[in-house]
């Protein structure tokens, strides 16, 4: 049966079917290469010392911001800080720009940049949560697994 | 004891809840029209105890009672009153309990205003969302209960709104976002009573419209509502985040937006009737998503509430019920729907299509964005990531781009069939819009940005067309500006929102191309220029609230040597939580918004400063207004009030026909 010969409510189906196939392929073709080219994945203090975070690639870094360990700038807004997993691991912090209300020491915070050769991750953004109370998922989660880890020591240590 | 009562209604209402669930659908079942009409004065009875014990709750708040866990946590004394009562909902429980309210709103409302209904129909209906109700009153008795008491020891004073609730955006944006989110159900419920009946004829459009276009209008204006407090308050500028939570607003909105325009193919024409169904589900299934995402606390946002997996495993088993039981209604059912008239490609349905096909692929792309950090999750074992903006823009403004252009070729479009040179005819004005366009760029822009010209030449396009259409409706009458004022009410709507949207576009585009932002250290007598103005820092000082300590700057803005204006942006802190937060100054106008935020001191009398420059701004949030009134004005259209019962169900068969 020829294309032009088809019932018209017929074809209307058919192009209806097959436009939809079609941007529907294109939409989740775009959508999924568009989605691996912004997926930041999370690397906690441990993780980060122990090397296993890629260089140069835009990742996030989390944790506790150490006591004492801000360090501003004279001259511009650039700020250094360490974050640690309250366990072992810490990893200093550099960014240029205004940081967030709730950033303060103690308090939990989610950078988003690039891990440099020296070991200092470059922030392009951080994050500290809008409500005192929360704990931001990634963080909660390190913090209970070093928790876990400094369990397991001391386990150790007394058997 | 007031709280106790608030308590003891919101119980009451659960039983009133569970009767309209089930009383009116037995009646429909046997046939006693007695049993079905019982479902007027159960919506009442229900919207009326949800409400005092809303109330009950309001009491609480206002007269400090501390014993209330909820109120001690989210009120303090020294809160002033107006936001005492917004607190009513500025956490968890109590906004849900707005939520609920909201609900019993809506079912009462449609008991009201549905007497044309048959009453078989407008029992099912209630039913329904007395069904919905049970589970919202279930969910906070069960895990959210705002009345729980810290008996017998309680604290002195509360512990504080959280200082980012403390505005006027705390007072109006939940509730009109409620409305809309919560509206959905009413489509909703009209849906699953159409399907349970096996009939699906085009009366339920009819019916189901005036009450989407409303709870669409609410949700735009709740949305848009909330991007503008954020704008002004979270004190960075940013007017939309792609954040989870809104997200999870703006997914329902989309699903809405195609459920408006389906629905009217559907009333007008009779065709894409199981679509259309499939749409009224999926919109409110999107809101309770939404309320899931909110929650539960599974994903990380500025909104998220705090976390309990218990409520979030309650939502999900709702959610689960509600959306897998009415698919699977809608598959047994649907199947034996057909659309009996035919359509030509050129012709109205189509261009409606493509506005579903899109609005609903672009819905996909934000849910698939927002919950891909979970998927990663489940699949790798826990590994954490988040999904940038950059995604979202890649692939939802290509999608908007396309729909824009189909959007300036509908006005005018016929149903049926369009002749051909009606589109050929749309050339000229697009031309016409990017000549335009170009000059205006040319002319007033600090630079030529193309793309700037490109996405406003669509918006300009979008106005000219609709224009050309008014035009074509006025033309051949005798006495044209009467006539003018004698189009349906709906019309007006498509208008105003069309026109919403062209403003909207212009805002968000100018804005995202020509805003300049500098982030600096400044000390007293320092200059900074943006755009051509010229901020001087002067100096900070002390300034009390009445429950804060702010350090206040000042901050002069210049052009040409004359002063503009001065702007006072605030670091405040907050005596009961010891939060810190920002509170920018806006200098605002119809073409350009000037910002100026603190961020914080550092060293040597020297302070962070933020300041932008942001073009048409005020455009998005004055389109989004517009668009949210055209949804009003369908409801207003003497069509969908006066049509007696007889006459709907005459209408009802001459559409099949």
């Amino acid at each position: 049966m020829k294309f032009g010969k088809m019932k018209p409510q017929r074809r209307n189906r058919l192009m209806v079917v097959g436009l939809l196939v079609v941007s529907a392929g294109v939409a989740v073709t775009l959508a999924l290469s568009a989605l691996n080219e912004n997926l930041n994945l999370y690397y906690s203090p441990a993780q980060i010392v122990n090397g296993e975070a890629p260089t140069d690639t835009v990742i996030r870094a989390g944790g506790m911001v150490v006591n004492n360990s801000i360090k501003r700038s004279t001259t511009d807004l650039g700020v250094q800080f360490v974050v640690s997993d309250m366990h072992e691991a810490e990893v200093t912090i550099a960014y240029v720009g205004i940081l967030p209300d709730l950033f303060r020491e103690g308090q939990g915070v989610i950078a988003r940049g690039q891990l440099n050769g020296q070991g200092v991750f470059i922030a392009e953004e951080v994050l500290a949560k809008h409500d005192e109370t929360y704990m931001p998922p990634e963080i909660a989660q390190t913090l209970a697994r070093s928790r876990e880890a400094a369990d397991a020591a001391a386990k150790g240590a007394t058997l | 004891m007031i709280v106790e009562l608030g308590h003891f209604s919101l119980i009451l209402a659960l039983g009133l809840s569970l009767c309209l669930a089930i009383v009116p659908a037995y009646g429909v079942q046997q046939g006693q029209v007695r049993l079905m009409n019982l479902s007027g004065s159960l919506a009442a009875g229900l919207f009326v105890f949800v409400l005092l014990s809303f109330f009950c709750l309001g009491y609480a708040f206002w007269h400090d009672d501390f014993s209330v866990t909820y109120v001690a946590r989210n009120s303090n004394s020294a809160l002033p009153l107006e936001y005492k009562l917004s607190a009513i909902w500025g956490a968890h429980e109590g906004s849900f309990l707005l939520w609920t309210l909201v609900m019993a709103g809506w079912t009462l409302a449609v008991s009201l205003f549905s007497q044309s209904l048959t009453p078989d129909m407008r029992a099912r209906v209630l039913s329904i969302m007395g069904a919905l109700t049970v589970g919202f009153l279930a969910f906070i008795l069960f895990t959210s209960n705002p009345f729980d008491r810290t008996l017998p020891v309680f604290p002195g004073d509360g512990a504080d709104l959280n200082p980012l609730l403390q505005d006027f955006g705390l007072i109006v944006h939940p509730p009109m976002l409620y409305m809309g989110y919560v509206g959905f159900a009413v489509p909703f419920a009209f849906a699953i009573a159409t399907l349970s009946t096996g009939r699906l004829d085009s009366a339920w459009a009819r019916w189901s419209r005036p009450w989407t276009n409303v709870a669409w209008g609410f949700l735009t204006i709740g949305i848009t509502l909330g991007s503008w407090w954020a704008y002004y308050e979270l004190g960075w500028g940013g007017w939309w985040f792609w954040d989870a939570v809104e997200n999870a607003s703006f997914m329902p909105w989309l699903i809405g937006t195609a459920l408006i325009h389906s629905l009217a193919a559907t009333e007008k024409r009779g065709v894409f009737k199981s679509w259309t169904v499939l749409l009224a589900i999926f919109a409110f299934s999107f809101s309770l998503l939404g309320a899931f995402l909110v929650r539960s606390g599974v994903l990380t946002s500025v909104h998220a509430f705090a976390v309990d997996p218990e409520r979030g495993m309650f939502i999900l088993g709702f959610l689960i019920v509600v959306i897998g039981g009415s698919l699977t209604l809608y598959a047994v059912k649907a199947s034996g729907i057909k659309s009996e008239a035919g359509f030509d490609w050129t012709s109205r349905e189509t261009m409606i299509l493509a506005n579903n096909l899109l609005l609903v692929i672009a819905a996909g792309a934000v849910l698939l964005g927002t919950l891909y950090p979970l998927l990663y999750e489940a699949m790798t074992d826990g590994k954490k990531i988040s999904v940038g903006p950059p995604y979202f823009n890649t692939v939802f403004v290509p999608l908007m781009l396309v729909l824009f252009a189909f959007m300036a070729c509908s006005p005018g479009s016929r149903w049926k069939k369009t002749p051909v040179a009606f589109f050929t005819s749309q050339i000229v004005p697009l031309l016409a819009s990017l000549v335009v366009m170009t000059a205006l760029v040319l002319a007033l822009a600090s630079r030529f940005e193309i793309t700037v010209v490109l996405v406003n030449t669509l918006a300009l396009w979008i106005l000219v067309s609709l224009g050309r259409d008014v035009w074509a409706k006025v033309a051949h009458k005798a006495r044209k500006v009467p006539a003018l004022f004698q189009q349906s009410l709906s019309y007006y709507g498509m208008l105003l929102g069309h026109l919403g949207i062209a403003v909207a576009i212009i805002g968000v585009c100018t804005t995202v191309y020509y805003s300049e932002e500098k982030d600096l250290r400044m000390a007293a007598g320092d200059m900074v220029s943006l755009s051509g103005y010229d901020f001087r820092f002067n100096t900070v000082r002390k300034v009390q609230g009445p429950n804060y300590i702010a350090d206040q700057g000042d901050i002069d803005i210049f052009r040409n040597d004359k002063l503009v204006t001065t702007l006072y942006p605030e670091k405040r802190f907050y005596n009961a939580s010891g939060n810190v937060m920002t509170e920018a100054d806006i200098d605002p106008s119809l073409f350009r918004d000037l910002y100026v935020a603190l961020g914080e001191p550092i060293g040597d009398d020297a302070w962070a400063v933020r300041v932008h420059y942001k073009p048409f701004v005020r455009w998005i949030w004055f389109g989004g207004m517009l668009i949210g009134f055209g949804g009003f004005c369908t409801v207003l259209d003497r069509r969908y009030r006066s049509v007696s019962r007889a006459r709907q169900a005459i209408r009802a068969e001459g559409a099949v026909v």
